[in-house]
C-alpha cells in the first residue's frame, strides 16, 4: 500500500465530513430524482384517465388517417389555384401590416414600460402588467373579439395580429431599451439635452438594428399565426383550409398544407438572411 | 352595481364557474400531456438530429427534414386533421399538440446536444461504450437542466395552445369560449377570458420561478 493511499484513507473521515452530498447512501441521493418522477408519471396517468385519450381510439383511427392520406396524394389546387395563391397573398399582408402596426404600437409602450425612461415605478409596472395581460391572450381570441368589432375578413385578421403582438414586441422593446448602453445617454444630458432629446439621439440609434430584427423575426412568425386565424374567419389561407377540411377535399388540402409549409420556409429563409445582415452591420 | 350586492353580481357573472373551472383543469392537463408526449418525441429524435451524434449523415439530415415539417404545420391544421380522422375530443388536440411540439422541441434539444462539451462523449467512446450508453453517461447529465428549461418553456405556450385548440372541437375551454363570442354572451365571454389570462400569467410566474431554480441548482453544483 503505498504511503499517499494510507494518507487518503486516513483522511477520508475528513473529507466525507466536508463533503456531506457526496458520501451519502445512494438511495438517499436518488430520492427526490425518483419521488419528482413518480409525480410526474402520475400525474400524466390521470390526465390520460380524465381526458379520456385513448390508444385504443388512436389505433383505431389510424386506418382511417392513413385512408385520409393517401386520399391526399397527389395534392392538387382544383379548378381555382388562383383563389389559393391570392388567399396566400391576403395571408403574407396580414402579417405584415399586423407586424407593422403592432411595432409601432409597441414602440411607446416599450418606452413607457422601460425602469431606465419611465422612472417612476407605478406606471411602467402597470404598463407592464397591461403587456402581460396582452400577451397572455392568444392570437386566435383575439381574431373572434376583432370579427365581432369590425366584421369577418382580413380587416379582423390585421388588429387580431397587431393587437396580440404589440404585447409581446412591447415587452422586448423595453428590455432592449433596459439593456442598452448608458454612455450614450449620459453624453446628451451632459450636453443639455431634455428627454425626448434622449430618446430620439441616444436610444433610437442603438436601439434600431436590434428593434428591427425582431420586427423582422415576428413577421416570419406571423406568417404562421396569419395562416390560421383563417380558420375563425379572419381572412386568409386559413379559412379555404379549414373549409376544404370540412368538405373533404382531401388533396386541395395536402396543396394548401404544401403551399404553407413552402412560404413559411422561404420565408424563414430570407428573413434569416436579413436578420444576420442587419446585425452584422451593426 | 354597488357594494353590498358584489357577491350576488360576481355570482351572476361566474354562474358557470364549475364548469368553466372543469375546463380550465382538463385544458391545463391538455398541455401537460401534449408537452410530456411532445419532449419525449423531440427527446428521442434529437439525438439523432444533432450533427455531433447522429449515427448516420442522412439520418441526421431526415430527422432535421422531419423535426421541420412537424413544426411549421401549425397545431391547429394538425387538429383540425385529427378531429377528422379521430373524431371530437381531447385526444385529437393532445396529438397534435405534440406533434407540434416534438417539432419545436427537438430542433431546441438538438442545438443543445450540438453546443454542449464533447470531452466526456470522448472519454466514453474511448472506453468501448456503446452509442446508448454515450447518451446515457456522457450527454444526458451535460444537457438535463437545459432540456427540462426548454420544456417548462414550451409547456406555457402549450398552455395558451391547448386554450384555443378547442375552436376546432379538439378539447378544452376553446369550445365554449367560442361559443359565447359567436352567441354574443359577452359577460361570458370576459369570464372566461379573464380566467384563462389568469391561468396563463399563473403558469407564466410559476415555470419561470422553477427555470430560475433550476439553473440556480445547476451553478451551485
Amino acid at each position: 500500500m503505498t504511503p499517499r493511499f494510507e494518507t487518503a484513507r486516513r483522511e477520508k473521515s475528513a473529507i466525507a465530513a466536508r463533503h456531506p452530498r457526496w458520501f451519502r447512501p445512494l438511495a438517499y441521493q436518488l430520492a427526490v430524482p425518483t419521488a419528482v418522477a413518480t409525480a410526474l408519471i402520475a400525474l400524466a396517468l390521470y390526465a390520460i384517465v380524465r381526458l379520456e385519450f385513448s390508444f385504443a381510439r388512436l389505433a383505431g383511427g389510424w386506418g382511417k388517417l392513413a385512408h385520409m392520406v393517401s386520399l391526399m396524394l397527389p395534392p392538387s389546387p382544383g379548378p381555382h389555384p388562383m383563389v389559393f395563391v391570392r388567399a396566400l397573398g391576403e395571408t403574407l399582408s396580414i402579417a405584415l401590416l399586423g407586424t407593422l402596426t403592432a411595432a409601432v404600437l409597441a414602440f411607446p409602450l416599450g418606452m413607457l414600460a422601460a425602469k431606465t425612461v419611465v422612472r417612476h415605478r407605478m406606471i411602467h409596472g402597470l404598463i407592464r402588467r397591461l403587456l402581460d395581460v396582452i400577451r397572455g391572450v392568444d392570437v386566435l381570441i383575439w381574431a373572434l373579439i376583432f370579427i365581432n368589432v369590425v366584421g369577418l375578413g382580413p380587416f379582423a385578421g390585421i388588429l387580431a395580429v397587431a393587437a396580440s403582438d404589440c404585447g409581446t414586441l412591447g415587452k422586448l422593446f423595453s428590455e432592449a431599451i433596459e439593456t442598452s448602453d448608458r454612455t450614450q445617454i449620459d453624453a446628451i444630458v451632459a450636453a443639455g439635452g431634455s428627454r425626448l432629446h434622449v430618446v430620439r439621439l441616444a436610444l433610437m440609434p442603438s436601439l434600431m438594428p436590434v428593434l428591427a430584427s425582431q420586427v423582422l423575426y415576428y413577421f416570419e412568425s406571423n406568417t404562421r399565426s396569419a395562416t390560421i386565424i383563417g380558420i375563425v374567419g379572419a381572412g386568409g389561407i386559413g379559412l379555404h383550409l379549414a373549409e376544404q377540411i370540412r368538405v373533404l377535399e382531401w388533396q386541395r388540402v395536402s396543396f394548401l398544407i404544401l403551399l404553407i409549409l413552402l412560404t413559411v420556409m422561404v420565408i424563414d429563409w430570407v428573413s434569416r438572411r436579413l436578420r444576420l445582415a442587419m446585425i452584422g452591420q451593426r | 352595481m354597488s357594494l353590498e350586492n358584489l357577491p350576488a353580481d360576481l355570482g351572476d357573472w361566474y354562474w358557470n364557474l364549475r364548469h368553466w373551472f372543469d375546463l380550465l383543469i382538463d385544458t391545463l392537463l391538455m398541455a401537460y400531456l401534449g408537452t410530456a408526449f411532445g419532449a419525449l418525441g423531440g427527446f428521442c429524435l434529437s439525438f439523432f438530429a444533432a450533427a455531433n451524434l447522429t449515427p448516420h449523415r442522412s439520418i441526421g439530415l431526415v430527422a432535421r427534414r422531419f423535426l421541420e415539417i412537424c413544426r411549421t404545420i401549425p397545431d391547429l391544421v394538425f387538429a383540425l386533421v385529427f378531429v377528422a380522422a379521430f373524431g371530437l375530443g381531447a385526444t385529437p388536440g393532445i396529438l397534435a399538440l405534440s406533434i407540434h411540439t416534438s417539432g419545436a422541441l427537438g430542433k431546441l434539444f438538438a442545438e443543445v446536444v450540438e453546443n454542449m462539451d464533447m470531452s466526456g462523449v470522448d472519454v466514453l467512446k474511448s472506453t468501448g461504450a456503446t452509442w446508448t450508453q454515450t447518451i446515457r453517461f456522457a450527454v444526458l447529465p451535460e444537457v438535463a437542466a437545459n432540456f427540462v428549461s426548454y420544456a417548462l418553456l414550451r409547456f406555457e405556450i402549450n398552455v395558451r395552445a391547448a386554450a384555443v385548440i378547442g375552436f376546432v372541437g379538439a378539447g378544452g375551454i376553446g369550445f365554449d369560449l367560442m361559443e359565447a363570442i359567436r352567441k354574443f354572451y359577452y359577460s361570458d365571454v370576459s369570464a372566461i377570458l379573464l380566467m384563462i389570462i389568469a391561468t396563463v400569467v399563473l403558469i407564466d410566474l410559476g415555470s419561470e420561478w422553477l427555470r430560475h431554480a433550476l439553473t440556480g441548482a445547476e451553478r451551485r453544483q
